[in-house]
């Protein structure tokens, strides 16, 4: 568990964390988002310590950072694929880290086993790619058994088996009870990894809430409909009060509606539907309605807020899994 | 149009690209994948006359790269966002690249409007986050006003508003008519931005056709089916009326049905024959990232070791009993880590063996094309 | 508190798995004893060039440690890199997330550096002394002559101190460039020149190199130089007290500012 409490950052004039309150819980992936400039870096940097903040407490697990007792074993951080010795070799640089610690060193093989560097083990790590230094800085988080892991944009530079592996492996930290507290940029990314979303936009706190209300509250959802007696549907609909608008393809969209109220009303009256599916936007969709205001450098030349969902297979378009 | 005809390069004794030969077609955004390792970056910098090929040849609109008359005005790259010199400011790196490609200057403050960076423009690009150097390199790369564009993971350090402005411009200088040729390791993204994919893994190519053949080719669709929880009899109706049609079905967390082999209609009229009533009946395509992680199983060099993982995997596996419903062993789980819907057969040669596959022609269309894919033997197979 | 010996033992994995460690102790080693050498020599073959005056005065066992002047630079880089390491590399994050007490990551990592100097630099000047005296033939000072073995052994803390330092000096900077840029001019030219200068040496003998360094005089007035208005344990205490005060505004730096 973290708690952060009034936590600000000033630098001069410039209010970078501004009263950013929240906690983050055991047992699911909470995601911290924001665009850039929000003061995601800062507040992560804030909670390992490393910025002093201006006012406000952070406490893992009820204790100030530096109160805590080899704090590798409380909480593991990857904040910068880049922040190790380029001129030791991962394992020596993992080694360092748990003897520090006092973390037995056959744990650093193990780490080491599980983020699957042991063949350049004894490589200088200046060598490494982004994605393998990526690979070195989550098994240094993992190192001390942590029950608390941060991770700043875990899937920099990584490929796509490697960003699969690492989002499977989130989820089965916080399956295990343990407190997963992500940062990143991507947005389809999140939408499958994960369950609790904490937004900030100019250092203040815009939501904290479950990923399925933050979509719900932030976008527009409907239920689509498709059937072989359409017309008699949408009379149907509308005789029931729905406004049910023809959305090419045969289909009808509705706002206002769950699938099990018209999946009931359809039955009742005998009617074959085809298709009953709840659609929702994705996270991205919900994330920009949110923040448009909180942006810093805006680009011109194509229109960036576009309303209209994105064409091709959307991620998280539907309650699945979420 | 870029063009590779039996592309290769080795180093010494190792092979980084094999026998490549594809085409990158104007007015489409074409997207370039593959893991680690598997030759990529080399065939970026090969179309680009960075690399030598050791074999074949590459060409854009008809000419090796280094044979273009002022390429900078014909072909725009990014490829590395940190390539800039850090003490000079964006705007003057832009313009000496100008400068050298006899661009006017007035194109220099334009680009810089399209990537938004105008109000930084004049500020030494070394304290640039890593967004804004991304910025600035596309900026770098629209230069000349190309015809083709190559960009290599455009998105990395942009956040979710520059990501979807980069989609967009992808998008539109395809619609444009340019041909644009993407790198990314990010499925989801290329999903949304690709319309054709090239595929390669181990330096061979693995895949060359449009998105959507490639998803339907390297996975399954399903379909999701609830029924009022409130009477559980009518889910069990309805799961032996849909085996008994041949339809596979398994149980998802919430208590739907994932169904596979039957379509939607099909269900429908099953539902409706059976006296169920539906509370959701939903068509899902698998995602990009299961389609390209099935068909690039064994091409990976450098892979997370999985024995280690097993601790860390919840203990929830199929076969246990599933979410309070206990009568139905024929009912499985689906599986929460790593699932991907199981390929139908026939259609997927490459997950066994990986290296001497057949290669599909250029636009070669799935072998077919049913709504939902024709029904695998064994759907206790867990791909991860 | 993260346990003092845990951290100890970190920082000598740190330092023990960096190759800069070994050629740059090596440096000041073979640096130091070899011109020493030479030195010595010269010095044997020439004697009856010096003046009446310098030859009065002359300190056999100084001389031998006339190498140092270029081998402390050395021991510069060893303890610049050292601390400034961590900044360049970005390992400090990691670092101070592991130790978040900046007392004892700081003190611990000098701890195993200094002492580490300290052993490179005794054996520095006892080698430099004895290979120095044999080049020096007749000239040569006996280890057991009155003040000798204090010069060795403080020729041994002086070059252990410049490491120490300039590890205070880096963790001020953060940053390995700049320090070195600061450092090596000062004491290879700055320090030496200002020295030369009448007036201005008044101040300049309180420099660090210049105030250590006494250390390693036999003779007070050594080479016909002016005699210090400290003692050769004096002039070693304020340069401990140099060290002092920069270790003191690193571990300061490392506290207040933003890792």
């Amino acid at each position: 568990m973290i708690e952060l409490e009034g936590l600000t950052k000033r630098y001069g004039a410039k209010t970078a964390v501004d009263h950013l309150s929240f906690q983050v819980r055991p047992g699911v992936i909470t995601g911290f988002l924001g665009p850039n400039g929000a003061g995601k870096s800062t507040t992560m940097r804030m909670m390992l310590d490393l910025d002093n903040p201006t006012s406000g407490t952070v406490r893992i697990d009820g204790k100030h950072y530096r109160e805590l007792q080899e704090p590798l074993k409380y909480i593991g951080a990857l904040l910068d694929a880049k922040a190790m010795n380029g001129g030791r070799s991962a394992y020596n640089n993992l080694l360092c880290l748990a003897q520090s610690n006092r973390i037995p060193e056959r744990r650093v093989s193990e780490v080491l086993d599980l983020v699957g560097l042991t063949p350049v083990a004894r490589k200088k790590s200046k060598g490494f790619s982004l994605g393998m230094g990526q690979r070195l800085g989550i098994a240094s988080a993992l190192l001390g058994d942590p029950e608390i892991l941060m991770f700043d944009e875990p899937v920099n530079g990584l490929d796509p088996e490697g960003i699969h592996w690492i989002r499977n492996l989130m989820k089965a930290l916080a399956a295990e009870g343990r407190t997963i507290f992500v940062s990143s940029h991507l947005m389809s990314e999140m939408a499958l990894t994960a369950d609790h979303l904490i937004v900030i936009g100019q250092g203040k706190l815009l939501a904290d809430t479950s990923m399925a209300d933050f979509i719900q509250e932030n976008s527009r959802s409907y239920v689509r409909l498709r059937s072989p007696q359409q017309e008699r549907l949408r009379d149907l609909l509308h005789a029931h009060g729905f406004i049910a608008v023809e959305a090419g393809n045969g289909t009808l969209e509705v706002d206002g509606a769950t699938t099990e109220k018209l999946g009931e009303l359809a039955a009742e009256n005998g009617l074959v539907l085809h298709e009953l599916s709840s659609q929702r936007a994705s996270l991205e969709e919900a994330f920009m309605q949110m923040t448009a205001s909180a942006v810093e450098y805006h680009a011109h030349g194509t229109d960036v807020h576009g309303g209209a969902p994105a064409p091709g297979p959307q991620w998280g378009t539907t309650s699945q899994g979420a | 149009m870029i063009e590779a005809v039996g592309l290769t390069k080795r180093y010494g004794a190792k092979t980084a690209v094999y026998n490549l030969s594809f085409q990158v077609r104007p007015g489409v955004v074409t997207g370039f994948l593959g893991p680690n390792g598997s030759g990529k970056s080399t065939t970026m910098r090969m179309i680009l006359g960075l690399d030598r090929p050791s074999a074949g040849h590459v060409t854009i609109g008809g000419h090796p790269f280094r044979q273009l008359p002022n390429a900078p005005r014909q072909v725009g790259a990014l490829l590395d966002a940190k390539a800039v010199h850090g003490g000079r400011s964006a705007r003057s790196h832009l313009l000496s690249l100008a400068q050298l490609a006899g661009i006017p200057a007035q194109r220099v403050d334009e680009v810089l409007g399209v990537v938004g960076l105008q109000d930084v423009a004049k500020r030494r690009s070394k304290g640039f986050s890593l967004g804004m150097g991304q910025r600035l390199g596309i900026a770098a790369a629209l230069l000349g006003d190309p015809q083709v564009l190559l960009f290599d993971e455009p998105v990395n350090g942009l956040d979710p508003e520059g990501i979807l402005w980069v989609r967009n411009l992808m998008k539109k200088l395809a619609a444009e008519g340019r041909t644009v040729f993407v790198s990314s390791h990010l499925m989801s993204e290329m999903a949304l931005t690709a319309d054709h994919l090239i595929v390669i893994g181990r330096g061979q190519l693995l895949a060359d056709m449009s998105v959507t053949d490639f998803i339907s080719a390297n996975s399954a669709d399903f379909a999701r089916v609830r029924t009022p929880h409130t009477e559980p009899g009518q889910r069990e109706k309805l799961t032996a009326a849909l085996m008994e049609a041949g339809g596979q079905v398994m149980s998802e967390p919430d208590g739907a049905l994932r169904v596979t082999g039957l379509p939607l209609p099909r269900i429908s009229d099953l539902a409706h024959d059976a006296d169920v009533r539906v509370w959701e009946l939903s068509p899902h395509q698998a995602s990009l990232e299961e389609a390209y992680m099935r068909l690039t199983q064994g091409a990976v060099d450098y892979r997370s070791t999985d024995d280690r993982l097993a601790h860390l995997q919840p203990p929830q596996q199929p076969g246990h009993p599933g979410y309070g419903m206990p009568p139905q062993p024929v009912v499985q789980d689906v599986p929460q880590q790593g699932w991907y819907a199981p390929p139908p057969p026939g259609q997927n040669p490459y997950a066994g063996a990986p290296g001497q596959q057949p290669v599909p022609g250029p636009y070669a269309p799935p072998a077919a094309q049913q709504p939902a894919a024709p029904q695998p033997s064994d759907t206790t197979k867990d791909a991860r | 508190m993260a346990a003092v010996s845990a951290v100890l033992q970190s920082e000598w994995t740190k330092i023990r798995t960096v190759s800069s460690t070994v050629w740059t102790l090596a440096s000041a080693l073979i640096v130091t004893v070899a011109i020493g050498a030479a030195l010595s020599a010269v010095f044997n073959s020439t004697f009856d060039d010096l003046s009446e005056v310098e030859r009065a005065t002359f300190d056999p066992t100084l001389v031998s440690f006339f190498g140092m002047t270029l081998g402390q630079l050395a021991m510069v880089v060893f303890g610049v890199l050292v601390v400034g390491t961590e900044y360049s590399s970005g390992m400090i994050r990691t670092s101070l997330a592991a130790v978040p007490q900046r007392a004892t990551f700081l003190f611990s990592k000098v701890t195993v550096a200094g002492g580490l100097a300290f052993a490179v630099g005794l054996a520095t000047s006892f080698l430099s002394f004895f290979l120095g005296q044999a080049l020096l033939g007749e000239h040569r000072a006996s280890i057991g002559d009155d003040n000798v073995l204090r010069a060795v052994i403080g020729g041994g803390l002086y070059m252990g101190l410049i490491a120490l330092f300039s590890m205070g000096v880096a963790a001020m900077l953060r940053s390995s460039m700049l320090s070195l840029g600061i450092l090596m001019p000062f004491f290879f030219l700055v320090s030496q020149i200002l020295a030369a200068v009448p007036k201005v040496k008044e101040v300049a003998r309180y420099f660090p190199d210049q105030a250590g360094s006494k250390i390693m005089q036999v003779v007070p007035d050594a080479m016909n130089t002016e005699e210090a208005p400290y003692g050769p344990w004096a002039g070693l205490g304020i340069m401990v007290l140099w060290v002092v005060a920069a270790l003191a505004g690193g571990y300061l730096v490392m506290k207040k500012r933003d890792a």
